[in-house]
């Protein structure tokens, strides 16, 4: 072994690594990577053998991995998804602020404010007890029975509708935990200063709060991209019912996996990118500690 | 002159009661110390005198404005008060320029490029011309600390309370805190502070107040009380922390 005395000593910023152990270290890391290759073509080269080794496999491959299939379903579902899109897009937007809204009214402290307070309560626990599909249901052929004159009666718009309330609901209590959990020194720091209670909320708290609460929020977001599938029941052709309907045309089922890679490959960046903020959350906290 | 009027306030939280009939009386350009144990209510009264806690009874007046009376408008009065606190308190999402300039362009209206242009000034009087552009997590505990009173004095307040705002730094860094204040007092400010640092009450202090059961027990200037304390209770305080 060296001895740390022979480190460069113009160079004190770079922190010195005895070469016997980085050396060392180096031939680790390459055993770790050779032992993790090895082991992931092992398991998924005997996965892969015991699944295409069933005796229901070629019937299954013919049915649900239909090259030939899949390439025929492909410009109709693709163009289908493109409504899903919209849906979440359109949602998303809406649920963004209706959520904060509700949130920001759980929070009021103030006597008079009490009246928001229980409809903004009594909204979230409803939302959040009612099951997305039933609320789907209710709205979609609720709405057109009463036959309101001047209002819609597209499938779609309820079906967006019923989404942006169940979700409004559950992304209302993401931003209430994370108002809640900015410490109230802030708040009164902020007070001290002059600012009005709004102001602190507006300029210290919220911009604060909005940062803690993306990770979580992005979740559900991932949810709600999924669940554009249930507007299908209304009857409009989103991606779901294009596939259903190329099921049960060629009784193949091809479609319906073409349609599960198309929501994945679009939660995939989210799923990518909420991994990485909470990574780098956890990694900012653990410098604060240090 | 009597600037700021304390008199008989009392506060509880709950079952506690943390200030029973506390009276204080500052005048202007005076710099008054609160000493006393934890619990004494030295915080407590702090935080009464510009509103952040309401009081159960009993009457505060900063100036012509009484901040307890109902239907006061307490941003008005806190525009004249300017605390410190313990744990700095910056706000952790935007720059030291920004800490600094958020109340005087949001409360006072001012114009940024002004607010800014000020807010440099006031930085660089206290050695942090260099900080303006940094977050708050990149300066050291001593560096927050002269960013608080930085952002408390833009306000130009008329009094100043500072809350053991030495209490959670590095001993190292105590001194860079206190000199601000020292300047503070040079320039005639009117001072409330709690704390335990007893030399540099006996240094900066025109008045001493020891603090016992959320009252004052013993008021003198510095000299007298620290050297001739009246009462047991100051006494065996003094004593106990001597020692430490």
């Amino acid at each position: 072994m060296t001895t740390p005395a022979e480190a460069p000593l113009e160079a004190p910023s770079i922190p010195y690594v005895d070469p016997v152990r980085r050396s060392r270290s180096r031939a680790r890391a390459r055993r770790d990577g050779l032992i993790a290759s090895i082991s992931t073509v092992v398991v998924f080269a005997v996965l892969g053998y015991l699944i295409t080794s069933t005796p229901g496999w070629p019937k299954v491959q013919e049915t649900f991995f239909n090259l030939d299939e899949a390439i025929a379903a492909w410009p109709t579902l693709i163009k289908a998804f493109v409504l899903n899109i919209k849906i979440f897009l359109v949602a998303e937007f809406f649920i963004l602020i209706l959520s904060l809204l509700i949130a920001l009214g759980r929070g009021l402290r103030a006597p008079v404010a009490l009246p928001v307070r229980i409809m903004c309560t009594v909204y979230v626990d409803f939302f959040r007890g009612v099951p997305t599909i039933l609320v789907i249901l209710l709205l979609g052929f609720g709405v057109p029975a009463l036959q309101l004159k001047g209002v819609t009666n597209s499938p779609v718009v309820w079906g967006t509708v019923a989404l942006i309330l169940s979700y409004t609901a559950y992304v209302a209590e993401v931003y209430r935990a994370g108002i809640e959990s900015i410490h109230p020194s802030q708040r009164a720091a902020a007070r001290s200063l002059g600012l009005s209670s709004i102001q602190t909320t507006r300029y210290v708290v919220l911009p604060q709060a909005v940062r803690r609460v993306i990770p979580p929020l992005l979740n559900d977001f991932i949810a709600l991209q999924k669940e554009t599938a249930l507007v299908s029941l209304l009857g409009p052709i989103e991606v779901l019912r294009a596939a259903q309907i190329s099921a049960s045309a060629n009784f193949n089922y091809t479609a319906y996996v073409v349609a599960a890679l198309l929501f994945v490959a679009i939660t995939l960046p989210l799923t990518r990118l909420t991994d990485w903020l909470q990574r780098r959350d956890t990694r900012r906290r653990m410098a604060g500690v240090m | 002159m009597t600037f700021l009027q304390v008199s008989g306030v009392h506060k509880g939280f709950g079952d506690l009661a943390v200030l029973r009939g506390m009276d204080l009386d500052v005048d202007l350009h005076e710099v008054v110390v609160l000493i006393g144990a934890s619990g004494s209510g030295k915080s407590t009264l702090l935080r009464c005198i510009n509103g952040l806690e309401a009081v159960d009874a009993g009457e505060i007046r900063i100036g012509d404005i009484e901040v307890t009376a109902a239907g006061v408008d307490l941003d008005e009065a806190r525009r004249r008060v300017g605390i410190v606190f313990q744990q700095f308190n910056l706000f952790p999402h935007m720059t030291v320029l920004d800490n600094v300039t958020l109340a005087p362009r949001k409360v006072l209206g001012a114009g940024r490029s002004h607010a800014e242009t000020a807010a440099r000034e006031l930085l660089g009087r206290f050695g942090l011309e260099d900080k303006a552009d940094d977050y708050p997590d990149r300066l050291s505990g001593g560096q927050q600390q002269r960013v608080a009173i930085v952002r408390a004095l833009a306000m130009k307040p008329q009094v100043m309370l500072f809350d053991e705002v030495t209490s959670a730094l590095d001993p190292l860094l105590v001194g860079e805190v206190l000199d601000v204040i020292r300047e503070l007092k040079q320039e005639g400010m009117t001072i409330v502070m709690a704390t335990h640092e007893m030399g540099f009450a006996q240094e900066v202090a025109d008045r001493v107040c020891f603090l016992d059961g959320g009252k004052v027990l013993e008021q003198a200037p510095p000299a007298e009380l620290f050297g001739s304390p009246k009462h047991e209770t100051t006494r065996s305080f003094l004593a106990r922390v001597a020692r430490i």
